[in-house]
């Protein structure tokens, strides 16, 4: 993976996570008044494959955009470079996505 | 206001040596006269660097008070008016003695950017003609008065954590040399700055540009070969 | 603090970076706990009740502001990479990001004390 397509990949995540970060936040704040339940956050995700699809593709833009930040970090601020970095960031992907697709599902199916 | 400036001066070549100096003050002075008094007065043994000093050369580039700067450009008022001044090298470039860098590795940075001009092979036996207004030659000439002083690169958060990157100044000439209808090796500056240690290790944090003193901004330039580098990458040509 | 540091951009910088890194790490632990309703509400109840302690929601509302700032001087840095001319004014502007990220914290926490 070069340089460039690493750049590709993490402006275009950039780009689709601003705009589902701008929802998030909207409904955060919106959904926060008064405490936050269960029952009020599966209410409105619950059976709902709009949600669905739009925590989908955020834990996808996400799990793209976080390791290679966290590449960038590793590298300029501490002395870990190379192969095994580049390793460990995938496995952070991997992770990322596996994890935020489960959270997603959960808050679907429940 | 006492009479004398304390200056404080980096010596040696590993930075461990702080020499103090109490130099008098004149009226306008500039860092260079501050620093040619010592040299001249007090320790002949100091070594810097300047030529024009008239802000043309960008020779007597170095740290003052922490920032880069020429010199003969900054006065004392402006920078110390606690009458205080310390004195360094350049960072991120290798210390020859006292305030002199070794700049070697700074222009092969720019070798390393294709940041030289190869005439394209159909240009023709005429001169080219560049029309000033065209927004390629627009985009060159906001970055082509650099003179290659090396105040940008030793201002570079990026440079200072990976001393591979190519750094602000040779990728800013390298822009220029984009935007030059005249240059036949197009693809192979593309390449060339779009390796590991190229224009995307710049986070944008505009260091170079805060501290250029011909006002250029290398981080508009890098920007724009991530944009060429990333046109060049959709089409299939990288 | 290095004087050659001390400029907007700079410091536009550092935080994106560093509430970038803190998002990071949140991540995970936000996607485990979302994950407990796997098991049903009550599973996921029993999680945000944990989190009824002042210190969590000091903790929540850090994270709410590392989120507006990451997006805020992120939206900055897309600015600044793909707009073809310099960026002006770069002080005003990592203001602004700064000023909008803390409106929308503050937002978020006059409605969590609602």
């Amino acid at each position: 993976m070069t340089a460039a397509r690493l750049f590709l990949l993490q402006r275009a995540s950039a780009a689709v996570l601003a705009l589902a970060v701008l929802v998030h936040l909207a409904t955060i704040i919106i959904a926060v008044r008064g405490g936050l339940t269960a029952g009020e956050i599966l209410g409105r995700t619950s059976g709902n494959v709009a949600w669905l699809a739009f925590y989908a593709l955020f834990v996808i833009a996400a799990a793209i955009h976080a390791p290679i930040g966290l590449r960038n970090i590793l590298r300029e601020w501490t002395g870990w470079r190379g192969r095994s970095c580049d390793l460990a960031m995938m496995l952070l992907s991997a992770a990322l996505l596996a994890l935020g697709l489960r959270a997603a599902w959960a808050v679907y199916a429940a | 206001m006492s009479a004398t400036l304390s200056v404080s001066v980096q010596r040696g070549t590993d930075g461990r040596r702080i020499d103090r100096f109490e130099v008098p003050r004149q009226p306008a002075q500039t860092v260079l006269d501050v620093v040619t008094w010592i040299q001249r007065e007090a320790d002949p043994t100091l070594a810097y660097r300047f030529a024009c000093r008239v802000g043309m050369c960008g020779s007597c580039a170095m740290t003052v008070n922490g920032k880069p700067r020429w010199t003969c450009r900054t006065r004392v008022e402006t920078v110390a008016p606690d009458g205080c001044l310390t004195l360094e090298p350049l960072r991120n470039m290798p210390v020859v003695k006292d305030l002199v860098v070794d700049m070697a590795p700074f222009f092969a940075k720019w070798t390393a950017a294709h940041g030289v001009f190869t005439p394209r092979e159909n240009l023709g036996a005429d001169f080219a003609v560049v029309p000033p207004s065209s927004p390629e030659r627009r985009a060159a000439d906001a970055a082509i008065e650099c003179i290659g002083c090396g105040v940008c690169y030793s201002a570079c958060d990026v440079v200072a954590w990976r001393s591979d990157y190519l750094g602000p100044a040779a990728l800013n000439r390298a822009w220029t040399l984009v935007n030059d209808v005249r240059d036949g090796h197009a693809r192979e500056r593309l390449v060339a700055v779009a390796g590991d240690a190229g224009c995307h290790a710049c986070h944008s944090h505009g260091s170079c540009t805060q501290h250029c003193p011909k006002s250029l901004s290398p981080t508009a330039s890098i920007a724009g070969l991530k944009r060429a580098v990333l046109r060049a990458t959709l089409r299939g040509e990288l | 603090m290095q004087a050659h540091r001390n400029h907007p951009g700079w410091w536009a910088a550092l935080v994106h970076r560093l509430s970038g890194l803190a998002l990071a790490v949140f991540l995970p632990l936000h996607f485990l706990a979302l994950g407990t309703a796997l098991t049903g509400a009550d599973a996921l109840d029993r999680f945000l009740d944990l989190t009824a302690s002042p210190l969590v929601k000091v903790a929540e509302t850090g994270i709410v502001l590392a989120l507006a700032l990451h997006l805020a001087l992120g939206l900055r840095v897309l600015h600044v990479e793909f707009l073809p001319r310099p960026e002006r004014r770069t002080r005003a502007f990592v203001a602004g990001c700064f000023g909008i990220s803390v409106a929308a914290t503050l937002l978020f926490l006059l409605n969590l004390t609602a």
